[in-house]
């Protein structure tokens, strides 16, 4: 009986892959199979005294009078889109039961069937001889027949045995896999439409019958919320992708200049992203509770634009430079009260602002390294130049590309790219003349080294100079002098790329290393000008304090408050009170002289360069390449040379240029955002109008690129310069947080003699005191060495081993080509 | 779905029906689908719609007009999209990637401006990297062990929706 089921089975499954796959003829095994099972039945016919036995006897008949008509019209039924529901209502019991047949046929035939396992299955294959007899004008017999079945099926709910409830539970399992695969089968539509309902339906119709004799209502509820649950997830995948914001100007631009062009985008995307989350970081926790809940404007000389400087205070040139009611507002350090408490929430003020602060570039750190794991993870195994051919006929077509004028670029760039290939093949090295080549190379590093050391220099005098401009009064220079910082850091920034560019054409290097060095001295450019920045504006700090006396800091702010005491005593007549009971003269805090802020003037400087930066940018794009595109299209009918194809010609989309930009900017935001909470908000709409800015720029300005640039591993070499900026960034705050005492007079931390007390204070007067114990012992250095120690010696196993895995790696490749060789 | 129907009605509003209960049968002839813009740059627009289409012809049905941007589309798994990726560089469907089949692909590639000799080096050049059995062509498992290991090979095969 086992290997007769097993046949019986085997054939069915014939028959269901022939009905899938649309053709129409059974095999003769089906056929003998049919017989077979007719006979068994009649047997048990006898022995059963079921109602239901007698129906599907005379059913089998009637059907198999039917004669066979086309396999295929199951299938085509099948694949009816959802409208056709109540066919499929009326479908669902006999399939499931088809289905059932075929599962547990296709398991090696158990002992251990029992009878009316048997009975299913003999009744599945009259089901499915009858379907593959069903004519096109047999529709309604077919209904007929199959509310019979329905009826037919709900008779035969008896309880089922612990085996068989295993077995089912196995065969619906594998159903369900082989709906979630069901996605990577090469197999046609019709057929994956087909199989999937009936699997569906199986597993719906089982997924319940298992439930039953075991708290079955629960079961079918699970069930249920399961199904929900995932529908709910699919349907909030959809929307998040919706959401995406931007996702179809970056395919639009994506199909007219290629997938590069809009690696940029992407990127610019991503740091929205970023910049969004640290502003909504120092905007909720920082500005908006002192807005709220800190005194207001004008109570504290802190929060007051002095006397002195009333008079121009809400002129548009003092705010475009950020001082007046810009300056004394919570945009910038000074505002902040160091009062512990803030509001009737108790608001810890100065405690928020700290962990704001490190918890901004906390969270910056975790998220650039998350991505680049997951660059490097898509990036798979590496350089790998065993396939060069193959892969560049292969996959070199961008199959995103709609425009004939991108498809023209890449048709030539792919010519080109072959016609190289095919050059570095035939030719053996060109021995000709290293050594001019070799001078060449050193005198090119020469000449770069030299601009970025004249440009350091430039920097450094420059904001030098503008220390002395702004200790003779910045009243008397014009517009030049006062803004000389910023604009030469721009101008420089504009400038030169393009002569390292020039010296890069006397070293003869292969495109792709000739880019890496160019985006290298970039690097070092913009680097070099950040730091001599900020060298000197540390500089600027101390002189400062020193030229006000020829002490430290400390003794200026003593000299300030002996002179705030005694001009508080002039408002006693003269007489200097020995103790406070005398009452408290209202005093207008704007008339309080002040002391001097250099975290506020720290923070105003870093917001003047962002928004210098994003002037010199937008300027750049609209004349750089707008008014050159308008020039080159109209002038083009009255010019001796024909613009469009010599100088100067449309402009391309440089985009290691811009995302060097971005990345630079980025870590000016980072180094600034401790001392001016509005810098994220800033860089926020910076990149948000950037976005369509470019966009459009690039659409109507640009034109493809001739060498269409691989996009795919340069990523991780911008996240890793991210990266190094952020780390960079972080010193200098990290530095005055750690060793300079905040000033006295102004921001949360005044009075402190370091920032970091505030923790410290914390952790005295709001937790426990055995938190405090506590927090004192892993502090200790006894504590913190050793665990030094051991992340350095897990860092070393972890290299090892990932060293060894490599090695690994190489051999079993090196073992692949030494097979390959062979054959 | 739905979106991808309005996109195969509009190509011949006439003869596609909207309403599918009756499965009819409808297929579109091939120059209607070769203009779509998606594919209208690409130089392997033929082959693709051939090897989606049932009959071989290039007339695709609705259900292959799914089929194909389905394959096409960011969600496709990586084997899928090298299986047809084989059906579509196989020019003479024998299911091997012979020389011929290569040079057309080059010359696809290129529009034809590489020299004659450049373009049996490459054809030579590739057979010699792929061809892991031996037999001069390159069969489906030389293929996709060579295209398991581009980095290139799932960005440019993305279809947006």
């Amino acid at each position: 009986d086992g290997s007769d089921d097993n046949e019986e089975g085997s054939a069915v499954e014939n028959e269901e892959t022939a009905k899938g796959t649309g053709q129409k003829r059974p095999s003769p095994r089906t056929r003998r199979a049919h017989a077979r099972g007719r006979d068994r039945h009649g047997d048990e016919e006898d022995e059963d005294d079921e109602d239901g036995t007698r129906r599907p006897g005379h059913r089998k008949h009637r059907n198999r009078r039917r004669g066979r008509a086309a396999g295929n019209e199951t299938s085509d039924s099948d694949m009816e889109p959802t409208k056709s529901r109540k066919n499929q209502a009326n479908q669902k019991s006999k399939e499931d039961d088809e289905k059932e047949a075929d599962e547990k046929g296709g398991k090696s035939g158990k002992a251990n069937q029992q009878k009316k396992l048997k009975k299913a299955q003999e009744q599945i294959e009259m089901h499915q001889t009858a379907i593959t007899k069903r004519s096109l004008s047999g529709s309604c017999h077919c209904k007929l027949f199959r509310a019979e079945s329905h009826s037919d099926s709900e008779s035969e709910e008896e309880p089922i045995t612990e085996e068989e409830l295993a077995k089912l539970k196995e065969e619906v399992e594998e159903k369900k896999k082989l709906i979630a695969t069901l996605r990577n089968k090469p197999w046609k539509m019709k057929k994956k439409l087909s199989v999937l309902k009936e699997a569906q339906l199986f597993v719906e119709k089982f997924e319940g019958a298992l439930g039953k004799g075991k708290g079955k209502k629960f079961y079918a509820y699970k069930v249920m919320m399961t199904k929900k649950w995932m529908k709910f997830q699919r349907d909030f995948e959809n929307f998040k992708t919706a959401c995406i914001p931007w996702e179809m100007k970056i395919k639009e631009i994506e199909s007219h200049f290629g997938s590069s062009v809009a690696s940029y985008f992407i990127f610019l995307r991503w740091m929205y992203g970023i910049n969004m989350i640290l502003f909504g970081l120092t905007f909720g926790l920082v500005m908006v509770p002192e807005a709220l809940m800190g005194k207001p404007y004008g109570s504290l000389p802190r929060k007051t634009v002095p006397r002195a400087e009333e008079a121009t205070a809400m002129n548009f040139a003092t705010l475009w430079d950020f001082s007046g009611f810009a300056q004394y507002s919570v945009l910038f350090y000074g505002y902040y009260n160091n009062q512990r408490t803030i509001g009737w929430l108790k608001f810890r003020m100065p405690l928020s602002y700290f962990l704001v602060g490190v918890g901004s570039i906390g969270y910056s750190f975790m998220i650039v390294t998350r991505t680049m794991a997951k660059n490097a993870n898509d990036d798979g195994g590496g350089d790998d130049t065993s396939f060069n051919f193959s892969w560049k006929m292969f996959t070199s077509w961008d199959y995103l590309i709609g425009n004939p004028e991108t498809a023209d670029n890449k048709f030539a760039s792919i010519t080109t790219s072959f016609k190289e290939a095919i050059v570095e093949e035939q030719e053996s090295r060109k021995e000709e003349n290293i050594h001019l080549t070799r001078f060449l190379r050193v005198l090119a590093n020469f000449l770069a080294l030299c601009t970025l050391a004249g440009s350091g220099y430039l920097i450094f005098f420059v904001v030098r100079r503008s220390q002395q401009f702004a200790l003779e009064g910045l009243e008397n220079y014009g517009w030049w002098e006062r803004n000389e910082v910023n604009t030469v850091m721009s101008l420089l920034g504009m400038f030169c790329p393009t002569l390292f560019d020039v010296i890069s054409s006397l070293e003869n290097y292969h495109p792709r290393i000739a880019l890496r060095w160019q985006l290298g001295r970039i690097f070092a450019l913009f680097l070099g000008n950040l730091y001599t920045f900020i060298i000197a504006l540390m500089d600027e700090i101390n002189l400062k304090a020193r030229y006000l006396l020829s002490f430290n800091k400390l003794e200026e702010e003593k000299i300030v408050k002996y002179n705030m005491t005694i001009w508080e005593a002039s408002l006693y007549n003269g007489t200097i009170p020995e103790n406070s009971t005398a009452p408290p003269i209202q005093v207008d805090p704007a008339d309080v002289p002040r002391g001097p802020c250099w975290e506020t003037m720290v923070g105003q400087e870093f917001v003047r360069l962002t928004v210098s930066d994003m002037m010199t940018t937008y300027i750049t794009i609209l004349i750089g390449d707008f008014l050159r595109a308008v020039f080159v299209r109209f002038f083009n009918y009255c010019w001796c040379w024909d613009l469009e194809y010599g100088f100067p010609s449309y402009s391309e989309f440089d985009i290691s240029g811009n995302v060097l930009g971005l990345i630079f900017n980025q870590g000016m935001i980072w180094m600034g955002s401790f001392y001016a909470p509005c810098l994220p908000a800033i860089n926020v709409f910076r990149l948000h109008t950037s976005m369509y800015l470019q966009c459009w720029a690039v659409m109507c300005c640009n034109v493809p690129q001739e060498r269409v640039f691989k996009a795919s591993r340069s990523n991780n070499f911008y996240m890793a310069m991210l990266l190094f900026i952020l780390f960079l960034s972080t010193l200098p705050a990290v530095y005055t947080i750690v060793s300079i005492p905040p000033s006295f007079d102004c921001g949360p931390f005044s009075g402190k003699t370091r920032m970091f007390e505030v923790i410290s204070e914390t952790l005295e007067h709001d937790f426990p005191s055995w938190f405090g114990k506590v927090f004192g012992y892993a502090s200790n250095p006894g504590l913190i060495l050793p665990f030094i120690l051991l992340m350095v010696l897990s860092i070393y196993y972890l290299n090892a081993t990932s060293k060894s895995y490599k090695e690994a790696n190489l051999e079993l490749k090196k073992k692949l080509q030494s097979v390959r060789i062979e054959n | 779905v739905y979106r991808l129907h309005g996109r195969y009605h509009e190509m011949a509003p006439n003869v596609v029906p909207m309403d599918y209960t009756r499965d009819p049968d409808v297929k579109l002839p091939m120059q209607l689908i070769i203009n779509m813009p998606e594919l209208k740059e690409n130089p392997f627009k033929e082959r693709i719609v051939e090897s989606f289409s049932e009959d071989g012809e290039g007339s695709l049905s609705f259900n292959d007009f799914v089929d194909m941007f389905s394959v096409l589309s960011e969600m496709a798994p990586r084997e899928l999209k090298a299986i047809y990726a084989f059906k579509i560089y196989d020019f003479n469907t024998d299911n091997f990637i012979c020389k011929a089949d290569l040079e057309k692909t080059l010359n696809k590639l290129t529009r034809e401006e590489l020299t004659a000799e450049e373009i049996t080096l490459v054809c030579e050049k590739v057979i010699e990297e792929a061809d892991m059995d031996g037999d001069g062509k390159l069969g489906f498992a030389d293929f996709e062990n060579m295209i398991s290991k581009a980095p290139d090979f799932l960005r440019y095969y993305f279809k947006k929706n």
